[in-house]
């Protein structure tokens, strides 16, 4: 469809895909655009495979993206990123979190963990950008700010100004003064690692 | 809890359930129950947030449905909203009320699962419509299932009749933008009018209200015909026109957009007479349809060359990339093959119980009895304990059928299964639902029979709703709770054979499910730890994994996902034999303390974090 912007955004349960979503759906519709979100979360409450469709545009019909389809993808696991890599267009792009999160089969023994996720997902897209975004955050003295890093990963590679997606971030702390703060600074280090590299 | 506060006006990002919810406190409903299901569940649970309508959790779906019934024959607008399968369970009451008809008006919500993302089946609920003459709505999106939602009262109320309004995953979880108005009708109950010749269903009224009943059928067909709830979409592409309906109407106006689409919101009775003229003006009709060929095979019997399942799958989402390729080899066009590149083989992330559930301990135990029990499961979290690494759960069908599944096992015992006692696994919600007369069915017909009552306290495969055992309501506030011991006791089975058991200790349930099963009568062990997703749940100091770890991997088989492998080594004894060994840390940030690895851990490596 003309105009239309398709970004997935996808992880593992209570990695905060989901709200990740709705604040980037939140940024779509403060630009005036219509727009339909959708997840697969999986019966798990916790652990399964997390995937959120958001379509942006002046007019949205069908929910989900098709596979190939996919603008940009956020992905909030290494291995999840190499999952859905596939669904992204030629030349989409894709930002990948390094962080592992290993499942109880593949604990187990059932099966493994691929050695460089992050090289086969290199190797499959036109373009990819990849950050330690828990690091980043533990650096910043909370992991829980993995969250933000990664959204701030992707506020320049959106079709409307980093600003916007910034403001409906920190909105989420209008009450709680103490966490605006820690959240401007873990969106900016977010944007300053995925500037530092080129699309590769 | 919180003072209830009515849905603005305004344009919201709205899933459809939401949407659905709004639009039912709009039109004025004074009474809405339900039992919870997905993708369904979220109509209750943002009602219950309302001002003004009296919303409850019912015991099953066909209480629901009752409960709902009772308040349309008492003269107000009733609402009651179920997934897919709860209709089975509600069937006897849909079907017959469908004679008596309704009153004030009367809609239920059902969430088909479509592409069974969390269901045992995906049956399409539209057949209930033809089965019990009931009419039928189908939107695709937010803002269709708001309007739909508030038409739909207004339809039953119109021709006396209970609507479904039929749904499906991708119009309950889809949020979309959706305009409201965040007025009330007011629609204060009219009162019961007491007319046995309609509301007491015997042969004698049951047989005047057959004609009715088709009479109604007449009507419905005419107003499908006129309604604009049904829109024709047009297009100058007459190569193809489709009739559709709900998310697939969508994906096909996406994939075909100059083509002309008879968008069908009002669904059944079918509106012939408007399909009839489409087909007259496109080189060929297509359905497209989730799930069953319901519709095109209306209208190929009405006469009409029309294709559908010939070229679509009848089951999962017909989605842009299902529909789109399908139709186009249909019209002759070629379809290049995909030149998308294959997705990469990455190991599955299966849904796992959580860190510290108390139903590990029953699984763990039962694995390690494996030989000795056929264990008949029931449907919740705990199914589960079907997977790995228990592997400790033997048949699941439907919500309470634990019980009956496991006396006709032991009944029929085969000789190869003589040894083995018969275990049936249950969970607290699921017993209050169904599984109740299954028990009384044991108890009556002297079975043999261990029941493994899991009580975590609440509705945990749904997120966490109250139930009659929780001793919450819909609104957390405090209210009635059913006591298992005394419920099972009531139910027939002897005092001394009734046993609630913390499940973290885990050599007491052991012995207690080892003895149970070697005694020749029915029994029930309750386990009495909450689900560790809710508010009642503490934790307890985490746990961590010193150097004295031998890679002995049995806590590994307790299935904790915090019990994290680090290490694999392939040990040979002295007797020239191999083992394998694992070795092991605790994910200690999720650790919540519950203790069951530590009671697998023969070398007592696992202990307490030092805070
Ligand atoms: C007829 C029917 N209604 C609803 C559901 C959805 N559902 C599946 S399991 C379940 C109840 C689970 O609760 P409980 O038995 O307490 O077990 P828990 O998940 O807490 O372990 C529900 C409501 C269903 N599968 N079938």
């Amino acid at each position: 469809m003309t105009g239309i912007t398709n970004i997935m955004i996808v992880g593992t349960g209570g990695q905060g895909v989901l709200t990740a979503a709705e604040i980037l759906a939140e940024a779509a519709i403060a630009m005036g655009h219509d727009v339909k979100k959708t997840e697969v979360a999986g019966m798990a409450q916790r652990g399964g495979v997390v995937t959120s469709h958001l379509r942006f545009g002046p007019k949205v019909l069908a929910p989900a993206i098709a596979p190939g389809e996919a603008d940009l993808m956020l992905a909030f696991e290494v291995a999840e990123g190499l999952r859905w890599i596939a669904h992204l267009r030629p030349g989409g792009l894709a930002i990948v979190n390094t962080m592992r999160l290993i499942p109880p089969v593949v604990s187990t023994g059932l099966y493994q963990y691929p050695d460089d996720p992050l090289a086969e997902a290199r190797a499959r897209s036109t373009r990819l950008l990849s950050l330690d975004a828990g690091a980043i955050a533990a650096g910043l003295g909370n992991p829980r700010l993995g969250n933000t890093v990664m959204l701030g990963a992707a506020a320049d590679h959106l079709p409307f100004d980093p600003a916007v997606l910034r403001e409906c971030v920190l909105s989420r702390f209008r009450h709680k003064p103490g966490m605006a703060e820690p959240n401007e600074r873990a969106f900016e280090a977010g944007r300053a690692a995925t500037a530092a590299q080129s699309a590769a | 809890m919180n003072a209830a506060v009515p849905p603005a006006a305004g344009r919201f990002l709205l899933s459809g359930n939401e949407a659905i919810a709004r639009a039912v406190w709009e039109a004025g409903v004074r009474v809405a129950a339900a039992y919870p299901g997905t993708p369904s569940t979220e109509m209750l649970e943002f009602l219950a947030a309302y001002p003004d309508v009296d919303t409850h959790w019912a015991v099953n779906e066909k209480v629901s449905l009752e409960v709902a019934i009772g308040a349309s024959l008492a003269g107000a607008r009733a609402f009651c909203c179920m997934k897919h399968v709860g209709v089975n369970v509600a069937a006897d009451a849909l079907m017959s009320q469908s004679l008596a008809g309704a009153r004030g008006g009367l809609v239920l919500a059902v969430a088909d699962d479509v592409g069974l993302s969390s269901s045992q089946n995906e049956q399409d609920s539209r057949y209930w419509g033809r089965f019990g003459h009931l009419p039928i709505m189908e939107p695709s999106d937010s803002q269709e299932a708001f309007e739909m939602a508030k038409m739909a009262f207004e339809i039953s109320e119109r021709f006396e009749v209970p609507v479904i309004l039929r749904l499906t995953t991708r119009v309950c979880h889809v949020k979309a933008l959706c305009v409201t108005t965040g007025r009330r009708e007011e629609r204060p109950a009219t009162g019961f009018s007491i007319d046995p010749n309609r509301w007491v269903l015997v042969p004698g009224t049951a047989r005047k209200r057959l004609p009715l009943m088709f009479e109604r059928d007449k009507a419905l067909a005419a107003f499908a015909e006129q309604t604009e709830l049904s829109v024709l979409m047009d297009g100058t592409d007459r190569r193809v026109g489709f009739v559709s309906m709900g998310p697939a109407a969508l994906a096909v106006r996406e994939a075909f957009p100059d083509a002309p689409l008879l968008k069908l919101g009002f669904t059944h009775p079918l509106p012939m007479g408007r399909i009839r003229a489409l087909a007259a003006t496109v080189d060929k009709l297509v359905v497209v349809e989730e799930t069953e060929p319901l519709v095109e095979r209306e209208i190929a019997a009405a006469g009409i060359a029309v294709h559908g399942k010939d070229i679509l799958p009848s089951s999962g989402e017909l989605s842009y990339d299902v529909v789109r390729p399908r139709v186009l080899r249909l019209i002759g066009e070629t379809v290049p093959e995909s030149d998308l590149a294959a997705a990469p083989q990455v190991f599955p992330r299966p849904p796992t119980m959580c860190v510290g559930c108390p139903h590990l301990a029953p699984y763990y135990v039962l694995s390690r009895m494996r030989d000795d029990v056929l264990i008949s499961g029931d449907i919740g979290c705990y199914t589960l304990g079907a997977g790995h690494p228990w592997n400790a759960l033997d048949t699941t069908i439907c919500m309470g059928a634990s019980m009956g599944i496991a006396l006709g096992i032991s009944k029929a015992r085969a000789e190869a299964d003589a040894e083995r006692s018969v275990v049936a696994v249950i969970g607290d919600s699921t017993f209050l639902h169904m599984g109740m007369q299954g028990l009384l069915d044991i108890t009556y017909n002297r079975g043999n029979i261990t029941v493994l009552l899991l009580d975590n306290r609440t509705v945990g495969m749904t997120g966490g709703q109250e139930h009659p055992a929780t001793g919450r309501d819909i609104h957390g506030d405090p209210a009635p709770q059913i006591d298992f011991p005394k419920l099972v006791e009531a139910l027939g089975v002897k005092p001394e054979r009734i046993r609630v058991i913390d499940p973290y200790e885990l050599p007491t349930l052991a012995n207690a499910i080892r003895e149970e099963t070697k005694i020749a009568e029915p029994s029930v062990i309750i386990t009495n730890q909450p689900c560790v997703l809710i508010d009642s749940h503490k934790r307890k100091p985490p746990f961590v994994v010193n150097e004295d770890c031998n890679g002995c991997a049995n806590c590994l088989k307790v299935g904790c996902p915090a019990i994290l492998v680090t290490r694999r080594e392939t040990k040979v004894g002295a007797n020239g034999r191999t083992r394998e060994l694992a070795f092991v840390e605790i994910d200690t940030p999720f650790c919540t303390g519950c203790t069951l690895c530590v009671k697998t851990c023969a070398p007592k490596a696992i202990v307490e974090a030092q805070r």
